[in-house]
């Protein structure tokens, strides 16, 4: 695979929270990304999940795919759950109910959870500086309800709400960058992050397992199913994402924004819309006219970088 | 110990609470809720309260967060009202099916629009069928003796449920009334700490609220209604050792002065003490009327309302609600249906009274109670009426 590190399974922990048996489509990277992150996280971790996807393909009951607590609550709540056990468990531990320790309380949502329907929530929780992780799983539209648009979706892709059409390329906004609203809040960390890059998202989930205080990640998630992408390429894709721009790799810590995988020179963005079906429409106009959005942005990103915000 | 003190409603609530040692304390403000979680929050700045004050920012959240910080086995407790009950409709369901132990006090308001900030029941009565054990309270002290009994249910390993206490907006909130406060001893012998069956936990790892799929959701659903209508046996047991422990008596449905009465009037909540007023007056002119107080309404009470009525051959009732376009009152629906398969059936007048905080002064029951002897008398059953409407 091109430019693809040597992926050493035995640098990540064996200790598997996130077991197989799930209903997961084939190539999803998403349930990659869980799994790998809760592996690092480990036993001492509680979540919270939001309804999605990720909801849906682990826990039919009587099955769970989880040998850590879970919860899943409704929708759009998943950042207010997760600061409720967090402050449960705080409570509990101060008046000597339970014994101290450290517990990483994570909750997670896809991005209709997180950029559309959650972030009233996401915010509350951010704001009142809980001790958690938030993760939000973006597969760039509502996979699990049938590829509608939401504020996540990419321009110019095509879903089932924001069809190409004759007179339409599909979606037609921008997306909503949740990761900078998200920073915005003056959080210790937040950081994007994707399994086509393991050892960095292996890192920067450490990161937000150590800061005290609220940590924002967001997880690029690949999804064939929705993308209408070979699922044998749903790694590449995306490190194809990180590459020509549309998904860059950063992480703000302590206000401090640092690129985490640098492209001085971004790819031709046809690289990465080729073999997505979602953007085969597209025409060269506005495939140039997204390439010139992405240089805009990833150029941001560079002018931003090492100052603190 | 108890101490005789003069107190909203709201802040005896609170002071319960503080007395209940919670653990959790999420809640947003709004009218006429404020001054019970004012004072909760004052509690905890000044250490009175051990517990966590989580500002949320909506009641949508506020209940989300009682679920996760229930989930952990932490005493919860939040309040709201109106719109609020509204915006957390949805996570009352989840909350139930959770069988998560959260007591909230709901002050009764009107819903929107036009926006009311005033007393009637429709908030609640659009929540009723959350699956949350429901009940009312008549004025301060059983407010907050049925706060401290919530906790108590709630927590009872058979029931595992949350309650709701409902105290009518600003006729209670807001209004100073003579109680007895019983100290923290008193409150903690009666309430235990709560120990859960089941809760998150690293070191026994469960998952909670999973898919239910249509070979297994029917069976939740009938476990739900299998658990709350059971929920009566506990409900009466632990009422009864309230009595005893704190010698203040309250019953699923309650009457006054019913026992060899002509007519009977339903009332809930804070008004049924005006109605009583009226009952005194009534008897003193020598018309033989009555009172059925619905205290318990989830589970519905039955048999208590059948032994409450008795034969009385008319029931009026008034309802603080209207369900549009289907059978007007939401709680005289219910009593029809309750004695729709009856032999002895009383003639069901609806009345609608007190919507959006206007006042059912003294002269309106009576124009209730005079409905009632002229059905009793020429034998129709009038249409529902909307008591104190302007023309």
């Amino acid at each position: 695979m091109e430019g693809m590190n040597v992926f050493a399974a035995r640098l990540f922990p064996k200790d598997n929270r996130f077991v197989s048996g799930h209903r997961a489509c084939q190539g999803c990277a998403e349930v990659l990304a869980v799994r790998l992150i809760h592996q690092i996280l480990g036993r001492n971790t509680m979540v919270a999940s939001a309804t999605g996807c990720m909801e849906i393909i682990s826990s039919s009951y009587p099955d769970t795919a989880w040998s850590i607590p879970w919860i899943h609550v409704a929708f759009e709540n998943a950042a207010a759950v997760a600061s409720g056990i967090e402050a449960g468990l705080q409570i509990l531990m101060k008046k000597g109910r339970m014994p101290k320790r450290k517990i990483n309380v994570v909750g997670m949502a896809g991005d209709g959870g997180t950029a559309d329907i959650g972030i009233q929530a996401l915010s509350g929780a951010l704001e009142r500086g809980h001790d958690m992780i938030y993760i939000c799983y973006d597969n760039e539209a509502y996979m699990n309800t049938g590829v509608q648009r939401s504020s996540s979706t990419p321009y110019g892709a095509s879903t089932t709400t924001s069809p190409a059409g004759k007179i339409s390329i599909g979606q037609q906004t921008w997306k909503k960058n949740v990761t900078m609203i998200a920073a915005a809040h003056n959080i210790p960390y937040v950081a994007t992050a994707s399994p086509s890059y393991p050892f960095d998202l292996a890192e920067k989930v450490r990161k937000a397992a150590k800061v005290k205080g609220p940590a924002y990640l967001h997880v690029y998630s690949a999804c064939p199913t929705g993308w209408r992408l070979d699922p044998k390429l749903a790694i590449t894709i995306g490190r194809l994402a990180v590459q020509t721009g549309a998904f860059p790799l950063y992480e703000i810590e302590n206000g401090k924004l640092k690129i985490s995988v640098k492209t001085p020179k971004l790819r031709p963005l046809q690289d990465y819309t080729k073999p997505q079906g979602r953007f085969r429409h597209l025409d060269d106009a506005t495939i140039a006219e997204i390439e010139k959005r992405l240089f805009e942005e990833y150029q941001k990103l560079e002018r931003r970088e090492g100052l603190i915000f | 110990m108890e101490q005789r003190l003069g107190l909203e409603a709201s802040i005896a609530i609170a002071e319960v609470v503080c007395r209940c040692d919670v653990d959790i304390v999420a809640a947003y403000p709004i009218t006429p809720q404020t001054h019970v979680v004012e004072h909760l929050s004052e509690l905890v700045a000044d250490g009175e309260l051990d517990a966590a004050f989580v500002p949320v920012e909506s009641e949508h959240s506020a209940m989300s967060v009682c679920c996760g910080t229930a989930a952990v086995g932490a005493r919860t407790f939040t309040s709201t009202a109106a719109q609020g009950l509204a915006l957390m409709h949805e996570i009352l369901f989840i909350a139930s099916a959770l069988r998560l132990p959260i007591v909230m006090a709901v002050a009764n308001r009107s819903l929107s629009g036009p926006i009311s900030i005033w007393n009637d029941h429709s908030d609640v009565m659009t929540e009723r069928d959350v699956g949350w054990v429901q009940i009312f309270a008549e004025n301060a002290q059983e407010a907050a003796d049925l706060t401290i009994w919530s906790f108590r249910l709630a927590e009872d390993r058979r029931v595992s449920l949350p309650v709701m206490v409902n105290f009518d907006g600003f006729i209670l909130t807001h209004t100073i009334e003579p109680m007895l406060m019983p100290d923290k001893e008193m409150v903690q012998a009666f309430l235990p700490p709560w120990e859960p069956l089941l809760k998150l936990d690293v070191d026994e790892p469960i998952s909670m609220g999973p898919v239910g799929i249509p070979d297994i959701y029917t069976e939740t659903k009938q476990v739900q209604q299998h658990l709350l209508t059971q929920a009566y046996g506990p409900i009466v047991e632990t009422l009864n050792e309230f009595a005893q422990h704190f010698k203040r008596t309250y019953k699923p449905i309650e009457t006054y002065r019913s026992d060899d009465a002509e007519v009977l009037l339903c009332t809930m909540g804070a008004l049924s003490e005006t109605a009583m007023e009226v009952v005194d007056r009534r008897r003193k002119q020598g018309q033989k009327v009555g009172l059925v107080r619905i205290r318990l309404w989830r589970p519905f009470p039955f048999e208590d309302l059948y032994r409450a009525v008795g034969n009385v051959p008319v029931l009026g009732v008034m309802d603080r609600a209207i369900s549009f376009g289907g059978p007007v009152g939401p709680v005289a629906s219910e009593i029809k249906a309750a004695f729709y398969h009856r032999e002895q059936r009383p003639k069901i007048v609806e009345f609608i009274a007190g919507l959006g905080g206007r006042d059912v002064p003294l002269s309106d029951f009576g124009r209730m109670f005079d409905s009632l002897y002229t059905t009793g008398e020429t034998g129709k059953i009038p249409a529902p009426t909307i008591i104190g409407l302007r023309e």
